[in-house]
């Protein structure tokens, strides 16, 4: 029975033995980076959303929740979250359709499919800051764009970036420009990644090319259209470096994102604990759509 | 082997000891574009470093807006400069509270007896001195004297308000673009504002303001403020598209002749040519310059002006050596060479009748005889509330906020700080 007993136990001590020295080992620098880099940080950014604070110093004055009641109702914050909206709506549904229509152009081996698969991929390539700048110039009513147009037709000039009403479009317009290449990239990849003897199969039984499309290479490219969606809105909410150089949430603060709100308002005016809160409603709502979004859709994948 | 060992291992050892024993490093952290002001200060640096064995100045540059956002987390770590720029008022007034600052009132108290004493009192915080100033400015009317002649504006005729009103509808009527202003950037269009509060309220009107006397910043003055910069912006004195321009892009107009006049500060004469298409911009002797019209039945004078003042603060941990080079800094030799080359107009008496540019001299000239000189509103408020000044006053005047709903937006954010 002893024998029995011994030999039934060892297996486990030592498995659990391994178990603890690979979790000794490689847990701590893990935890350490993330504890310092990642979790301090923001239970710090958490803490100072209490204080009214200009930076200096240790935060004393502490206010309670009045930094998130100042948000509630306030039109820049509002119009700033209805921006991030916006471009979402304009990534799902314009962006991604489009991307998807020209990764089905230029995935095939067709000559030159490269060359267009490169000048696509171009913008994204480019440091947002950079595209913010030539956009910038780009929509100057005096010698950009909208100055051919108007010189064309014999109009007045018109500077979009000074409409109130239009000026976030160019925004979108910078945003589609600049990202359609990479969700192209994923989708060309995905495309790539499909068995092309599937297809053929289905053409011999007398499939249609929407049907092709539509039963095989969509569900097939699943996936990458789920991640595509994923980064899509990810990038969406934390959009920041194109709009300082191209708007600077002008005219009349109606061009803002959440994070670039973040920095006007709190950064630059030094009201770090009201920048601290407005960061946690940032991360609130990122961490939930993540979250929720990879327990509903990317459970799969 | 042995000989080259010992030599590697000797100069390994020199290098490690020499610089340790040699330099306190004073560092400097300025903001300045102006390639003229900056030549100048590298040179005192140099010659400083030449006279001084053991102590070395280095002067870093950050651009203006990094340098407002990072300078808190900087003065926090040990990375902090030894001397900074600053623009004195509510920023200063915070690093002070917050006990970065050094008390240099015993120190400096001999170069200072050489100033403006104006610009040596912005730098004091309850009667104590934590900054010497280097330079003084005047925010006024530059214009072109080939657009007034053209549209038959004198410029020596504009005195009150409504004579400006009327050069700005005669500019109009013979198809010139009176005002070229970087709204896009907001603080250009606060220059308007704080002139017409300190014309129509004096020079208390800003600081009854802060001190909540009727009202605060909902009083009167502020509000008539705001009316009369809505009544100038419905004549459409701007250039099209103004809401979105930056005041380099503006300077750039101005230089090109597109545009009459540019309320601005000194610093328009050396920016106007490098933004202008040809590169070149105005020939100095087309650009006239004029005060800020006084406001009828106002209680500021004519000879009031608006301007900023910057200096250096030094930081609590600085080596006396930073307090020395400061002084040496200050020495009226380096001013004089200053208003002569620098493109700058320098604090220490005197020091004006070296300046060459005639259009510096008439500012240096009315800075002399100032009878109140007020800081930038924005700087004075500090960046919490000076940047809502800022906001409201590009509302204001595009008709988007009434006058009185500006003035409550300023005392919200006032209440708030």
């Amino acid at each position: 029975m002893p024998t029995v007993e011994a030999t039934y136990v060892e297996p486990v001590r030592r498995m659990s033995a391994n178990g603890w020295a690979t979790l000794v080992i490689f847990l701590p620098p893990a935890l350490l980076l993330f504890t310092v880099f990642v979790a301090l940080p923001m239970a710090e950014a958490a803490w100072y959303g209490f204080y009214n604070w200009d930076g200096y110093n240790r935060p004393e004055k502490f206010i309670g929740l009045k930094n998130y009641g100042y948000l509630i109702g306030n039109a820049t914050f509002t119009r700033s979250l209805i921006n991030n909206g916006l471009i979402i709506v304009v990534s799902l549904l314009v962006q991604l359709p489009l991307a998807l229509g020209v990764a089905m152009m230029v995935a095939g081996r067709i000559a030159g499919a490269a060359v267009f698969r490169m000048i696509f991929f171009l913008p994204y390539v480019l440091a947002d800051v950079a595209a913010g700048l030539i956009w910038r110039f780009m929509f100057d009513g005096g010698y950009g764009l909208p100055s051919v147009i108007t010189g064309a037709l014999g109009l007045a000039p018109y500077y979009l970036l000074a409409d109130k009403n239009w000026a976030f479009s160019a925004v979108l317009i910078v945003v589609l420009w600049k990202y359609f290449g990479f969700h192209m990239m994923l989708y060309v990849a995905g495309l790539q990644g499909i068995d092309k003897s599937l297809l053929e199969a289905a053409e011999m039984d007398g499939a249609t090319a929407f049907q092709r499309f539509r039963h095989i290479t969509l569900p097939l490219l699943g996936p990458m259209i789920r991640l595509s969606v994923f980064f899509s809105v990810v990038g969406a909410l934390q959009l920041f470096d194109i709009i300082v150089p191209l708007t600077g949430g002008g005219p009349f603060e109606t061009t803002n994102t959440m994070v670039s709100y973040l920095y006007y308002f709190g950064i630059t005016r030094m009201r770090v604990g009201f920048g601290s809160a407005v960061g946690v409603v940032l991360f609130l709502i990122c961490v939930t759509f993540a979250f929720g979004y990879r327990r509903l859709f990317m459970r799969d994948d | 082997m042995k000989l080259r060992h010992l030599a590697f291992f000797t100069v390994g050892l020199a290098a490690l000891i020499v610089p340790a024993l040699a330099d306190t490093t004073v560092t400097v952290l300025h903001v300045s574009d102006n390639p003229d002001q900056k030549a100048v200060w590298e040179k005192i640096a140099n010659d400083y470093n030449a006279t001084h064995k053991g102590v070395k100045v280095e002067l870093k540059y950050l651009e203006n807006e990094a340098f407002k956002a990072k300078l808190p987390t900087m003065l926090q770590s040990s990375d902090r400069p030894d001397l900074f720029y600053s623009w004195s008022g509510g920023v200063m007034h915070a690093q002070d509270k917050a006990g970065f600052l050094k008390d240099i009132t015993a120190d400096v108290a001999s170069v200072e007896s050489e100033m403006s004493p104006t610009a040596v009192d912005a730098f004091k915080v309850d009667g104590k001195v934590v900054g010497v100033p280097f330079e003084v400015g005047e925010v006024a009317f530059y214009y072109n004297k080939k657009l007034f002649e053209k549209a038959g504006v004198k410029a020596e005729d504009i005195k009150s308000w409504d004579d400006f009103l009327d050069a700005v509808k005669k500019l109009k009527a013979a198809g010139v673009t009176p005002i070229s202003v970087g709204a896009g950037e907001k603080w250009p269009m606060h220059f308007y504002y704080s002139y017409l509060v300190i014309r129509i309220g004096g020079e208390h009107a800003l600081a009854d303001a802060k001190a909540g006397k009727d009202g605060g910043f909902k009083n009167a003055t502020f509000v008539e403020a705001g009316k009369r910069l809505r009544e100038l912006a419905a004549l459409e004195p701007f250039q099209p598209g103004y809401l979105s321009t930056s005041h380099t892009q503006s300077s750039g107009i101005f230089g090109d002749g597109k545009a009459a006049m540019d309320l601005m500060g000194q610093w328009l004469l050396q920016m106007q040519g490098p933004n202008s298409a040809s590169g070149k911009g105005l020939p100095e002797e087309d650009i006239g310059i004029l005060s800020f019209p006084i406001v009828p039945g106002g209680k500021g004078k004519a000879t009031d002006t608006l301007g900023g003042v910057n200096g250096w603060l030094v930081t609590k941990t600085a080596p006396p050596e930073a307090v020395d080079f400061l002084k040496f800094f200050s020495q009226p030799k380096y001013a004089q060479e200053a208003a002569a080359h620098g493109g700058y107009i320098p604090v220490v008496k005197g020091s004006e009748a070296y300046i060459t540019d005639p259009l510096v001299k008439r500012l240096a000239d009315d800075l002399a005889k100032t009878t109140y000189h007020q800081n930038f509103f924005d700087q004075d408020l500090g960046p919490s509330v000076g940047r809502v000044i800022n906001d409201v006053s590009v509302s204001v005047a595009a008709g988007e906020m009434t006058p009185e709903a500006a003035a409550a937006a300023i005392q919200d954010a006032f209440d708030q700080q």
